[in-house]
């Protein structure tokens, strides 16, 4: 650098006096002539800023001093040019935490919206450690509450997939703070905890930092939050915003634990109440569909169900049946009737006596109008692949048979309703059909759902012996497939009521996977199986 | 030509094995269909390959078959009962522990076509997923409560026939919205599955052994807003749909004024008409939901194909289209829509 040029001292005084911070330059060598007084102040060395000076650009940005400097090149004359700095510090500073607390901000939306998407438990846990290790950490541990003295923990580290395990009550003593968190008291500040404390089944490695927050659930904590660092501490900001974050996950976790006990208790009194998987029967297809209506619980008003024979060579015995209403007391209603015609089945009762005895029975049950339309029939095989059936109804749509001309005929059936009046009529009737004859019992949910092209009419009885008479030659799996088809066309999708259906046919051939008892693994296996998963 | 005699080993790569299982399923022979596929599994071809080169491809030439008017459609379902037996028999000799995530397999409300997801849920069993298989023709509520009591990784939905896309949109949606990835798949999601994309799904797969692909390399895919892809259809959407019946009821009468010999039609035939009415309406609604004029051309396209091999002449389905058209002038996008299907029928 060359000795300084002294310049007048009316100039220098104007320009100390100026609040901006200006340099003088000579613009052939580059050198500084000039500092004002406020220069000076901002950078005290200005030699620190030579670089940025002579890097030929109009304009720089440096961090000096742990100030922000900005400088804007103008020239003044050919040989003269003027640097004009000014302290962004400020700005920077406001800047930083602005977009700090946008990305907080953002943080906590996304993890609102899929906190909340899901009501399983599995899933909120998972999400929470994503979620944990995308913004607060580099791996994250999710620990439950000791069940049986275990608790079962998930961790995910940076660019790994997620493990789930689990460890005794015992050990979780070893995590500093884990034990007082999961009791229910405060957390222990991240500057207390020793790191290196930090058990090896957290599967953590080596890390720099520790930080256990309360999973807040439902009066009692939902689990804890374990947030690891490699290197570096969590701040003060860092620790509010993994406490706001865990208040948000530990409530959805809880709210799942919560969904997951009433499905666990549902699930219990379903069981019983859904139609039944069928048996597989020698040389009778039996195939069963059970559609719930779209708005009401999964349990409703219709049902079916097949008892095997009580003693070798005896009849096998269908039900299925229409209770009034829909949702828990239609269920309820449903269970006794069922439970009732297995008793009536084990003392070989005839169909139409178990009309009149189930009648007898609902009506001294003391609950009124409390009723049911039934059909009940007896099954066996008869000589040359032929089956067998004594039906018997009450108030109920008769069956209909599937001839191998094609022809559809009801079956000559008829019986009062169930548990209204005491006076039952029931007169049955015997069918019988050759292989390859097929015998439908449906609800009423059938014939009578609305739609069409009007959206309002009846599928109605003509629309389903049409139906029927297209299925001759079909197993009752396609049968029974088909018709639900046509009918939920017909509805475009909005069923109103429940529709049950049992198909009874005389196989033409008896089948080596039928043979085999259709036990199977695979995922759908059983046409049955299938509709309990879905109505 | 070689006659092809069903003798054990079978050939597998001989095509008159194709030819023979067809023969099987058509007859509903589930005896015999299940025999040839059990034993090639004994013969060692990999259960992936019979059900996708025997079972899968016999099932498109059904397909086929109906829509060339040479089967019935009752042969059609016997031979899909049948195809279902002998993937049932395959998928119990086949034991596999589940080593990969859950998934959820369904077709769309109102979708009845399984099978294809039935071979889909066992290729996806054979690679190590646990898969709930819920079945044809799935509510949307239903779907998601079982998505919240099982948590899957993936949900698989099946959509074989576009007027299904708006109930698809709404299934796509709601799992999305309950944290579960969805990957579509089947021919209602158009051309290179375009729909699917528009619908929100995060994925798309042209089969099964796509899909099995694509769930193995990169799954799950990065979140997203489910609410992005959320709404679809416009006021000329909604007019279509709810005037449904409306413009059914309408167009029967017109094309009643306009062919005096449909008074002596019986039930069924009238049934059947009002059916095809409904078709051209919701095919419409399908289009405009989406904006994909495609959607109806494509319709047109295969209905003419399918009323020719039944010797239905073309004017018949363009009087059909004609008489929806006159009821809506009001609306440009439909009557644009109805306009790309009636110049696929202009001789």
């Amino acid at each position: 650098m060359r000795t300084l040029v002294p310049a007048p001292a009316l100039l220098r005084a104007a320009l100390d006096a100026a609040s901006e911070a200006v340099l003088l330059c000579s613009t052939p060598d580059d050198t500084i002539l000039l500092v004002n007084a406020a220069a000076a102040t901002l950078v005290p060395d200005v030699a620190a800023l030579h670089g940025a000076l002579t890097a030929g650009h109009d304009t720089f940005t440096v961090e000096h001093a742990g100030r922000h400097i900005a400088g804007k090149r103008r020239v003044l004359d050919a040989d003269h040019h003027a640097w004009y700095l000014r302290d962004r510090t400020e700005e920077v500073n406001r800047a930083a935490a602005l977009s700090a607390e946008r990305a907080r901000a953002a943080f906590l939306a996304e993890s609102g919206r899929r906190l909340s998407a899901s009501l399983h438990q599995g899933r909120c846990l998972r999400t929470t450690a994503e979620l944990a290790v995308a913004h607060l950490a580099d791996a994250a541990v999710v620990i439950l509450p000791p069940d049986r003295r275990r608790s079962t923990w998930l961790r995910l580290t940076t660019g790994e997939r997620i493990i789930e395990g689990s460890v005794p009550e015992r050990e979780l003593s070893e995590v500093p703070g884990l034990v007082e968190v999961l009791g229910g008291f405060p957390p222990i500040p991240s500057r207390w905890l020793d790191a290196a404390q930090a058990p090896s089944w957290l599967g953590l490695g080596e890390i720099g930092a520790l930080l256990v927050t309360p999973l807040p659930g439902n009066a009692a904590p939902a689990g804890a939050l374990i947030l690891a660092k490699r290197e570096g501490r969590f701040s003060t900001d860092d620790e509010i915003l993994a406490r706001v974050f865990a208040a948000r996950a530990g409530a959805a976790i809880s709210a799942a634990g919560l969904y997951r006990e009433q499905v666990d208790t549902a699930a219990v009194l379903q069981a019983d109440l859904l139609p039944p998987e069928l048996m597989q029967m020698d040389g009778v297809e039996l195939v069963g569909s059970y559609q719930a209506a779209h708005e009401a619980m999964r349990i409703g008003g219709d049902f079916y169900d097949v008892f095997e024979p009580t003693h070798p060579g005896g009849d096998t015995v269908l039900a299925l049946g229409d209770v009034c209403g829909t949702g828990p007391e239609a269920a309820v209603l449903t269970g006794k009737v069922r439970q009732t015609l297995r008793a009536l089945h084990l003392v070989d009762a005839a169909p139409a006596e178990m009309l009149r005895v189930l009648n007898q029975a609902l009506l001294q049950s003391g609950r009124q109008h409390r009723f049911v339309t039934l059909v009940v029939g007896a099954l066996r095989r008869a000589e040359h692949g032929r089956v067998r059936l004594t039906l018997a109804t009450g108030g109920h749509p008769p069956p209909l048979v599937l001839r191998n001309d094609g022809t559809v005929e009801e079956v000559p059936v008829s019986g009062t309703l169930i548990g209204a009046v005491t006076e039952t009529v029931v007169r049955p009737a015997e069918v019988e059909l050759a292989p390859g004859e097929l015998c439908l019992l449906y609800s009423d949910g059938l014939t009578e759902a609305r739609g069409g092209p009007t959206a309002t009419d009846q599928y109605g009885e003509a629309r389903l012996h049409a139906a029927l008479s297209t299925c001759q030659g079909l197993p009752a799996t396609a049968t029974v497939e088909r018709v639900r088809q046509l009918v939920s066309d017909w509805m475009r999708g909005g069923a109103r009521d429940d529709i049950a259906m049992l198909a009874v046919r005389a196989p033409v051939r008896t089948a080596l996977s039928l043979r085999d008892g259709g036990q199977s693994q695979s995922s759908f296996a059983l046409n049955t199986r299938r509709v309990r998963q879905r109505s | 030509m070689t006659v092809f005699t069903p003798a054990s080993p079978l050939d597998f790569d001989d095509p008159g094995l194709g030819d023979h299982f067809l023969r099987l399923v058509g007859d509903g022979d589930e005896y015999g269909a299940v025999d040839v596929v059990t034993t090639l599994l004994e013969q060692d071809v990999p259960p992936q390959r019979i059900m996708m080169d025997l079972i899968a491809r016999t099932q498109s030439r059904v397909g086929e078959l109906w829509a060339a008017n040479e089967w019935t459609v009752a042969r059609e379902h016997a031979a899909t009962a049948t195809a279902e037996r002998a993937l049932a028999a395959l998928a119990t000799r086949t034991a596999i522990r589940p080593d990969r995530g859950r998934i959820t397999i369904a077709c769309v409300d109102g979708e009845w076509h399984a099978l294809p997801v039935r071979i889909l849920a066992e290729m996806l069993r054979l690679d190590g997923w646990r898969v709930d298989f819920l079945g044809p023709s799935v509510p949307g509520p239903h779907l998601v409560t079982h998505l919240h009591q099982t948590g899957p990784d993936a949900v698989a939905l099946s959509c074989m026939i576009s007027t299904r896309l708006p109930r698809a949109h709404a299934a796509i949606t709601a799992c999305r919205a309950a944290g579960v990835p969805v990957i579509a798949g089947g021919r209602g999601f158009g051309p290179e599955g375009r729909y699917a994309q528009t619908l929100g799904a995060d994925a798309w797969a042209a089969g099964a052994e796509e899909a099995v692909a694509r769930l193995a390399a990169s799954w799950p895919p990065p979140p997203r807003d489910p609410q992005v892809h959320a709404f679809l259809g416009d006021d000329e959407y909604t007019h279509v749909v709810r005037h449904r019946p409306d413009l059914i009821a309408t167009g029967m009468r017109a094309l009643m004024a306009a062919y005096p010999g449909m008074a002596a039609y019986d039930d069924r035939q009238v049934d059947s008409t009002l059916e095809d009415m409904g078709h051209v309406v919701d095919f419409l609604a399908a289009a405009l939901y989406l904006s994909e004029p495609q959607i109806f051309t494509d319709f047109t396209d295969w209905t003419l194909a399918v009323l020719e091999a039944r010797k239905v002449p073309p004017p018949a389905l363009r009087s059909g289209l004609q008489v929806v058209r006159d009821q809506l002038h009001d609306y440009p996008r439909a009557l644009s829509v109805l306009d790309a299907g009636l110049s696929r029928l202009t001789p």
